[in-house]
């Protein structure tokens, strides 16, 4: 398995506020064995009815902050997280020190995330653990504490022009499961769920998601997005079931453009999988992308069947320095961290590989004395 | 043949009806009170410079209240602009409109006038003749105490008795008052009993200051509200504990009461079918009167989807015209078929829910064959955008270039970023709606939306509906 598997989802006609179009994803079928984690649904107090279930597994998506310790402080889920016990607490959580005022002033019956920039410092910090062969190039630093601490820079949905806006528009499919982000049609996010439920528990969630800085750019200088309107040529109509069908056309038509025009950078990309944990028959994994430069890289976190086919999915658009930097480290992951092997393969002599990840913020990953000689080589 | 010119005033003209029917300033879905105040504004001020006689007209159709007085105060603040002709029939069309406006409003825009410092002497007459037409000063010097003493200060007018003018500008400086309404209102002061027999907001004042609890109070004063009191306290005063509110639901207006059944949970509107769907119906038989099964076969197509929810300001607003325009069709049309958005079946149980698939539904409404389809929808066509105009032109060009099929967009919501309600598509007429009551009249004024009557058709149109309006309200002062 190596690409993303939407089968069982459908994509329906997108509707636009602004620079902003969400593209509803509707499941013909809800998966029932798999659900958002009752105590979520306990904050969210006359959002969602919440019936009678039967056996099932739970997940919390990452971030999520809830009263989940003993003690009833607040603390985070720390990356998604699959349960089989009907009310159980994440077994990784971190814990929050909100400062008294602050947490006076949460609403009790609201979904709360974790501040943004400790979410997605998690997330680089759960992708890349740093040299794994003690090369004499690289600092102690690098060798003792890894990448950490990585300070990645994103912003909240809050702060993207007309998102919320269009969140607030946005009319809900009955049976949708899922939306696309797009940004002047530059995919921002994917965000699946199981369960229509836990999708209308969490829409307004996308607002508190994180998104790069393109997205925000985007948001705030682009003009507004174009509808894609049906058009029936009419030639050929004689009967209103000619038109019927004619319409028809028209929505599949859209789909179709959608799944294999404007998605495929999602969609088409082989991404790298690490499995996280199995419980029953779901399977929670992260992924990287191929860290392909100069175009739209996601790495994320999904939740999949037996069948290989995705129950939850969350990701997020890195940012083109964070595509270079992802590039730069998974190459030299792929060379087991050895530079001039790196540099072969890059095409590119050691100096310049060691100034690259200087120029990367890399810089502490290496030796001092090495890095200067580099500098030096530069220079002459 | 018109010209050029006439074209575009007639449609100009039209515009700012839809606009005038449908914008009160308030919140919307898709746009907040300043767009539409902002957007409204211009509106005024584009036709008050360009079409001064059609703006004043304008206050013969069914304009709502807010823009009315906006109209009103308009022509006033101007009048020095004004020919002598043009004062003469502005101010027949003026006294008219006031006349039924609600009086809240109309203390509200001389109040307005006061604050823009319009004191000219046809204001001044203007106000005289309102104020001398009401049918009791004691009673608006209670209920409207401060706007009463606001307009007579600022019209120079004498009180209607020295009484009067003592209750309003010295209330409590006299010991006895020989008009029963006034003594009670003295006597309220100092005697709890005394303020049941006063109206419902001025007692409401004295309830909290004499610390009357609110179960016994809505109890005790239940007699004295007015019948849009009656239905909009009902619910709360239940909670309070508080039982004996009559609220004659079968005497309600339509739209009023779709907008009070939508406001119930989902249980009650069950347990209360039966008294909740004969009210809409008998409201609906009384606003079709004559007309009713005079339509033939009708088919409409009713939006239901998330953004009939309005918003704060205007609660489920779209979506109660929907239902009422849906009881009203069903007693106008002799054969009758309601086909909601969202597919669902029981009209009664709606709610604002799910996208907006207009051009599927109207396929589907075509199927049966009607002589007349009726769409009302804020033209938010979404689930795929642009196919319900799509249907309607092919069906319009390709299928029925007869016009067998007479179709006509209701819109309840004014779009503030078009100047103008949002259209389906421009083969098919859409008027604004803001009333259910007002259908047929508009279902009249969408057929010079369609762009096949001229500017001469429209004047007619609307000096007719001026004198019928002049007419009602002679027959009233005659009465």
């Amino acid at each position: 398995m190596t690409t993303l598997d939407l089968t069982g989802l459908t994509t329906r006609p997108s509707q636009i506020w602004g620079g902003v179009r969400l593209v509803p994803l509707v499941r013909d079928e809800p998966v029932v064995d798999l659900r958002l984690n009752p105590r979520l649904y306990d904050d969210t107090v006359g959002l969602v009815e919440v019936g009678p279930r039967q056996a099932y597994i739970s997940y919390v998506p990452h971030g999520f902050v809830a009263t989940w310790t003993g003690d009833g402080t607040p603390a985070a889920a720390y990356g998604t997280q699959l349960s089989a016990d009907a009310d159980p607490a994440p077994t990784a959580t971190m814990g929050l020190r909100i400062h008294r005022r602050m947490a006076r002033r949460q609403a009790k019956d609201r979904l709360r995330f974790l501040p943004m920039h400790l979410a997605l410092e998690g997330y680089l910090a759960l992708h890349f653990g740093g040299p794994s062969i003690a090369w004499e190039e690289w600092s102690q630093r690098a060798i003792r504490q890894g990448l950490s601490p990585r300070v990645e820079e994103a912003y909240a949905g809050a702060e993207a022009r007309g998102l919320a806006e269009a969140l607030r528009v946005f009319e809900i499919h009955p049976g949708q499961c899922g939306v696309m982000v797009y940004v002047s049609d530059a995919l921002a996010a994917a965000f699946v769920v199981p369960h229509p439920d836990d999708y209308r528990a969490l829409h307004s969630s996308l607002l508190q998601d994180l998104y790069g800085e393109l997205i925000h750019h985007y948001a705030l200088l682009m003009p507004p997005v174009q509808d894609f309107r049906a058009r029936i040529p009419d030639a050929e109509i004689r009967s209103l079931a000619q038109l019927r069908t004619a319409a028809a056309e028209q929505e599949r038509a859209w789909a179709q453009f959608h799944d294999t025009t404007m998605a495929t950078e999602l969609l088409e990309q082989e991404y790298t999988w690490q499995s996280v944990h199995r419980m029953g028959r779901f399977t929670l994994s992260r992924f990287l992308p191929q860290f392909r430069p100069k175009q739209g890289n996601h790495i994320g976190e999904a939740i999949t069947d037996d069948r290989g086919r995705i129950t939850y999915l969350k990701t997020f658009r890195l940012s083109e320095s964070q595509v270079r930097r992802g590039h730069l480290l998974s190459r030299l992951a792929a060379n087991d961290w050895h530079l001039a092997d790196t540099a072969a393969e890059l095409g590119l002599s050691d100096d310049q590989l060691g100034l690259r990840l200087d120029s990367a913020g890399f810089g502490f990953l290496l030796r001092q004395d090495i890095l200067d000689g580099y500098r030096k080589q530069r220079r002459t | 043949m018109d010209s050029y010119g006439d074209l575009i005033a007639a449609d100009d003209v039209l515009l700012f009806v839809n606009a005038a029917i449908t914008s009160t300033g308030q919140r919307e879905f898709h746009s907040d009170a300043g767009e539409q105040r902002l957007s409204l504004d211009f509106l005024h001020a584009y036709m008050l410079g360009n079409y001064r006689d059609l703006y004043a007209g304008v206050l013969a159709l069914d304009i709502n209240d807010h823009n009315a007085v906006l109209v009103i105060r308009r022509l006033l603040e101007t009048a020095g602009e004004a020919t002598a002709d043009q004062r003469r029939s502005e101010g027949r069309l003026i006294a008219g409109r006031l006349a039924t406006l609600p009086p809240q409003r109309v203390y509200g825009l001389f109040d307005a006038l006061r604050r823009a410092r319009v004191n000219n002497r046809r204001s001044r007459a203007i106000m005289r003749d309102w104020l001398s037409a009401r049918p009791d000063a004691a009673f608006d010097a209670v209920k409207y105490r401060g706007g009463l003493k606001r307009a007579l200060r600022h019209a120079h007018l004498a009180p209607a008795t020295e009484e009067l003018g003592a209750f309003v500008f010295a209330p409590l400086t006299r010991k006895h008052y020989e008009t029963p309404l006034l003594e009670t209102w003295r006597r309220a002061h100092y005697e709890q009993a005394a303020l049941y027999e006063l109206p419902y907001t001025a007692a409401e004042g004295f309830a909290a200051k004499h610390g009357i609890p609110r179960k016994v109070f809505l109890e005790r004063i239940a007699p004295r509200m007015t019948r849009l009191e009656a239905l909009r306290l009902r619910d709360s005063a239940h909670r309070a504990g508080a039982t004996g509110i009559p609220a004659d639901l079968a005497r309600m207006p339509l739209t009023r009461l779709a907008t009070y059944v939508l406001s119930l949970p989902v249980e009650d509107r069950l347990r209360r079918r039966a008294e909740l769907t004969h009210a809409l119906g008998s409201a609906a038989g009384r606003v079709a009167g004559p007309h009713r099964g005079s339509w033939g076969k009708v088919t409409a197509v009713l939006d239901d989807s998330f953004s009939t929810f309005g918003s704060v300001h205007k609660r489920r607003r779209p979506l109660a015209v929907a239902l009422a325009c849906h009881h009203l069709l069903a007693v106008l049309a002799g054969d009758y078929t309601g086909l909601w958005t969202s597919g669902r079946t029981d009209a009664l149980l709606t709610r604002p829910y799910g996208p907006t698939p207009l051009g599927r539904r109207i396929l589907d409404a075509l199927d049966t064959a009607p002589s007349r389809l009726v769409i009302v929808s804020d033209g938010w066509d979404n689930a795929p955008p642009g196919l319900a105009g799509e249907v309607l032109r092919v069906f319009r060009t390709r299928l029925d270039p007869e016009r067998r099929t007479s179709v006509v967009h209701l819109n309840p919501v004014y779009d503030a970023a078009d100047f103008d309600v949002r259209r389906l598509s421009p083969t098919v007429p859409t008027a604004g709606v803001r009333d259910a009551e007002d259908l047929p009249a508009l279902v009249e004024l969408a057929q010079f939306a369609e762009g096949r009557t001229g500017l001469a058709e429209l004047i007619t149109y609307m000096d007719t509906r001026a004198t019928r309006m002049l007419d009602a309200t002679h027959q009233e002062r005659a009465r």
